[in-house]
């Protein structure tokens, strides 16, 4: 496999980008966003894989019976996953006002300051 | 900026960020490689400890101290969008509409409500043995309040919902988990150290403070949420677009 799942997780990364880029939707750029974030979650679960390996769980597995991969990174990734949601909610929740005071969620056509 | 530009300026950053992304990875150690330096102190720490659930152990234990800046985010959000999405002065509150919903899709929301909500209470309470925790389980008890707006209506979901118990609650889990990590800090020297018994291994007591900071995250994550999703559904449901009752349309 080598270095494949890596580059993955950069390929994931540059598309969302790619979208975020041409966006013409606020809510289809908050779910570029989410999809930039969730890059990160295959470069940490792909850092922390073993070969072989199972989940770092024991309470079903005698310790030291078999490798488990690295939990780090999966404690990691939770955390990746609550600030992604956090940052999510708090976007909508702009769109939702930037929607009622513009009347429109197209980034391009948010020009002027309002008051 | 054209679409054009925009695109070809996007076209040579992403060259950048790709060519040296590329060349860190090169560096990286080989995927599935058995070397963990880490992976395995963590899980030693974590057996010591007693915790089955070793990421667990690294999130309310190792690393219980960026758990609390994590929570507090969540806590941060719960205030930003409360802050947000509050009624303005140009809106009118209407009362949600009962709805009528088939009976099959009643009896099923009736049905799975109590088991969701036993589901989520199981996942908060074993988070320190098996696969979950009090992120994971808050998510699915406050998905299991919401069922009542899926199978009935708007008005449903709101008896079932007490928003200043829930706002009370959120605060007050926010808070105990940085008592027990004060708590932490009296007995055993050090913020958030896991001062209380260990227990058996593998057993639902085990783990010292693990359990009880489970809990304290699941009941802010439910409660986060539901007060979080409350305001998002009140901006769909019960305000009424500003502009519509100037023009009459409603």
């Amino acid at each position: 496999m080598g270095v494949w799942p890596y580059l993955a997780a950069g390929w994931v990364l540059l598309i969302a980008l790619y979208g975020l880029v041409t966006s013409r939707n606020l809510i289809h750029a908050i779910g570029c966003l989410a999809v930039a974030q969730s890059s990160t979650y295959l470069l940490l679960l792909a850092v922390g894989y073993r070969a072989d390996a199972t989940a770092p769980v024991y309470s079903d597995l005698t310790p030291g019976a078999r490798p488990v991969v690295d939990p780090v990174v999966q404690a990691l990734a939770l955390t990746d996953v609550v600030v992604g949601a956090t940052v999510t909610a708090l976007l909508l929740a702009l769109t939702v006002q930037l929607r009622k005071r513009h009347h429109t969620v197209d980034p391009q056509a948010l020009t002027g300051l309002k008051g | 900026m054209t679409a054009r530009a925009r695109l070809v300026m996007f076209s040579v950053a992403a060259t950048v960020i790709a060519a040296f992304f590329v060349a860190a990875c090169a560096r990286l150690p080989t995927f599935g490689t058995p070397d963990h330096p880490y992976g395995d102190r963590a899980v030693a720490a974590a057996l010591t400890h007693r915790t089955a659930n070793v990421v667990s152990s690294v999130n309310f234990d190792i690393r219980a101290f960026d758990t609390l800046g994590e929570e507090s985010i969540l806590f941060g959000t719960v205030l930003g969008a409360t802050l947000l999405l509050r009624r303005a002065r140009d809106e009118r509150h209407r009362r949600a509409e009962a709805e009528r919903a088939a009976p099959t899709t009643r009896l099923f929301g009736a049905l799975l409500l109590p088991v969701t909500l036993v589901v989520g209470v199981y996942i908060v309470a074993h988070g320190q043995l098996s696969p979950g925790g009090g992120f994971q389980g808050g998510v699915v008890l406050a998905t299991a309040l919401h069922l009542a707006y899926v199978a009935a209506d708007y008005r449903a979901l709101k008896r079932l919902r007490p928003l200043t118990v829930l706002d009370v609650a959120d605060s007050l889990a926010a808070a105990s988990f940085s008592l027990v990590g004060l708590a932490g800090l009296i007995a055993g020297g050090a913020f958030l150290a896991n001062v209380l018994p260990l227990g058996t291994f593998n057993e639902i007591t085990s783990g010292g403070t693990v359990p009880v900071l489970n809990a304290a995250v699941g009941v802010e994550v439910a409660s986060g949420l539901i007060a979080l999703l409350a305001h998002f559904l009140d901006q769909a449901v019960e305000l009424t677009d500003p502009d519509d009752h100037k023009t009459g349309e409603r």
